[in-house]
């Protein structure tokens, strides 16, 4: 077995079950900096290389372990399995690469829900599991994302969503496209409910998943150099027919834009959230009723835009 | 001249020729009687294509550069457009066309994506690939809706978003998620048409709505068959069964449960026939409208949740397996 392994540079949109993770030699060489490093320390230092900052992509059980207190949390919606709506087949049939990543990844499908609680703040985080098909939302990632939101909403508890994928499920078509529209339609009722929403974008975030929930964060906060994007950088090469500048789709070129709020370190990540909540006013929220004369059916914003009077 | 043919549509075009041939020569009754004859056949042979086409043929259908747009609707079907621009923050785009007009009497917004017709018209209008001042401009002008109590009738007809540098500088994404969640919670009714092409989320970005109908030969698509072939075949001439796979067509989204109900086109596609296609098309808009502007608010928009909400639902889609 090879004491050290090469790791490669994340690709975009990719839909390859074997993305750039961790490798799981003894020593990891950094991609952006060269630095030989053990990988105790690299797990210890929460896979950000200690010389040069680069963020390796962590899977989505690691990432809750960053964000969790004592690294516990309860797991919703663990069983739901996709039941291929197309019967999809391409080069191989699609159930046959959901049963492969299932076997790789130990999940049923592209993300973990979980509650319990961030520096004491009781909240649902959902994180997305970029081994699984890329990330990508089908209407598996889709419906535990609506069923978190809306247990946050009952129970009175912020979302925290850690995005991580190339988009929409190509193989489960137009019903993936939904997925989107679910989603939203679910986050307008944790707004009429006053509810926080934080979005973390890591690398990569792309395609329908950032048109949908990754950009409508009270806060959408991202990691350091994540490629963050609509369109992917060769969809956009090929339509322009020349090449993007360095930097573009980046973490900082979006904070440039003044598409994100904030740039954080995944070592910071988890007190910036926690401090974004407490201003939110969660952790009080337990105690502290809906406002008045607040209804679920979405009967009118409260945001000061115009009313129908019909 | 005829409306353009489809590379499957060679069977027409060789009658077609036939015509043109026949049409050289001197007029006399039994010219006038054969280009009559072969004018009947072009019917049986269009009845017969049109009547089993697979999903590429669908996609090349809804693509039809012929293919009446809103433009085209905003004419047949509605009086007094007045049509506003902009969407006050950065520019007008000109991919995605609003205003209002009056349907049967009643004042309406129209909101819709626009590809034009000539080179000329083409260019300006972006093909029909709307940039984010097209997804903002068209919330704006549904609020304006929503604040007056107007229904809103939408026409979805676009291959993609612009995938350009400007797109992505100026939130694209941002731009259609938020047009996401605040149609979800728009106080209005909302009546969707994908008319053309149903490109994934630059298509989506205007069509969330109490019903969402289609055109028979329209299609609707997470990623347009090219690009599917290319990622999972790694081969764009793939694209035949990408069409194939990605249940694109009418029939299979009405199977899904992601549109409502089928809007009927004339035999061989809506481009043959832009005036019986607005016929067809008023016929089912007038009675949806009518259901929609019916209910009253609350249940309106409770209906319009559970029916997104409801899409990919327990038992046909997934299982929960604990
Ligand atoms: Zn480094």
């Amino acid at each position: 077995m090879a004491w050290f392994k090469k790791t490669h540079k994340p690709m975009a949109a990719s839909t390859k079950v074997k993305a750039s993770r961790v490798p799981e030699g003894l020593w990891v060489k950094c991609p952006d900096c060269s630095q030989v490093i053990y990988n105790k320390d690299l797990t210890t230092n929460l896979n950000v290389c200690p010389k040069c900052a680069h963020h390796f992509r962590i899977g989505a059980a690691e990432r809750l372990r960053t964000l969790f207190d004592d690294g516990i949390w309860v797991e919703c919606d663990k069983g739901l399995v996709s039941t291929d709506p197309l019967q999809f087949t391409d080069t191989k049939p699609y159930k046959a690469r959901l049963q492969a990543s299932i076997e790789s990844t130990g999940l049923k499908d592209a993300i973990i829900v979980a509650s319990g609680r961030i520096d004491g703040i009781r909240a649902i985080v959902a994180a997305m599991e970029y081994a699984f098909i890329g990330g990508s939302m089908g209407v598996v990632v889709g419906e535990k994302i609506a069923r978190a939101i809306e247990r946050a909403v009952d129970e009175r508890v912020p979302v925290v969503i850690v995005c991580c994928s190339g988009g929409a499920r190509m193989m489960e078509g137009a019903l993936s496209l939904m997925q989107m529209v679910k989603v939203c339609g679910a986050l307008a009722r944790l707004d009429l409910a006053r509810l926080p929403y934080i979005s973390v974008l890591t690398d990569p975030t792309t395609g329908g998943v950032t048109a949908s929930f990754a950009m409508l964060g009270d806060l959408n906060i991202a990691e350091p150099k994540a490629l963050i994007g609509f369109a992917g950088p060769r969809v956009i090469e090929q339509t322009i027919r020349q090449k993007l500048p360095e930097g573009f789709q980046r973490s900082e070129f979006l904070l440039d834009k003044g598409m994100i709020d904030l740039v954080i370190d995944r070592r910071e990540m988890k007190a910036v959230i926690a401090t974004a909540l407490r201003f939110m006013g969660a952790g009080q929220a337990d105690a502290v009723p809906p406002p008045p004369g607040r209804e679920l059916v979405a009967a009118g914003r409260d945001d000061g835009s115009p009313k129908s009077h019909a | 001249m005829a409306p353009e043919t489809l590379e499957f549509e060679e069977p027409i075009a060789a009658v077609l020729r036939e015509i043109d041939a026949l049409n050289q020569l001197p007029p006399t009754d039994a010219r006038d009687r054969q280009i009559e004859a072969l004018q009947r056949r072009i019917q049986t042979v269009r009845a017969a294509l049109y009547a089993s086409l697979t999903p590429w043929q669908r996609v090349l259908v809804a693509r039809h550069p012929a293919r009446p747009s809103l433009e085209d609707f905003v004419k047949l079907l509605f009086t007094g457009f007045v049509e506003i621009h902009g969407d006050r923050r950065f520019a007008d785009d000109h991919a995605i066309m609003t205003g209002f007009a009056e349907y049967k009497g009643q004042p309406v917004l129209l909101v819709g994506h626009v590809k034009g017709g000539d080179t000329k018209e083409k260019i300006y209008r972006n093909f029909g690939y709307a940039r984010p001042e097209g997804y903002r401009k068209a919330l704006r002008a549904m609020r304006l809706a929503e604040k007056f109590g107007r229904p809103i009738i939408i026409f979805v007809d676009t291959p993609a978003a612009y995938p350009g540098i400007e797109s992505e500088e100026r939130g694209v994404a941002e731009a259609i998620a938020v047009n996401l969640r605040e149609m979800m919670v728009l106080d209005t009714s909302i009546v969707v048409l994908v008319s053309g092409e149903g490109g994934s989320g630059g298509a989506l970005g205007i069509a969330v709505g109490d019903r969402v109908l289609m055109q028979e030969f329209a299609i609707y698509s997470v990623i347009p068959p090219e690009g599917c072939a290319a990622i999972l075949w790694r081969d764009a001439s793939k694209k035949i069964d990408a069409a194939e796979a990605l249940k694109l067509t009418a029939p299979d989204l009405l199977k899904a449960g992601i549109i409502d109900e089928i809007v009927p086109e004339p035999v061989g596609g809506a481009h043959t026939d832009p005036a019986a296609a607005a016929r067809l098309m008023d016929d089912v808009l007038e009675r949806v409208l009518g259901e929609v502007t019916s209910l009253d608010r609350e249940t309106r928009l409770r209906l319009r949740y559970e029916k997104f909400r409801g899409m990919g639902k327990i038992g046909i889609d997934f299982v929960d397996a604990e």
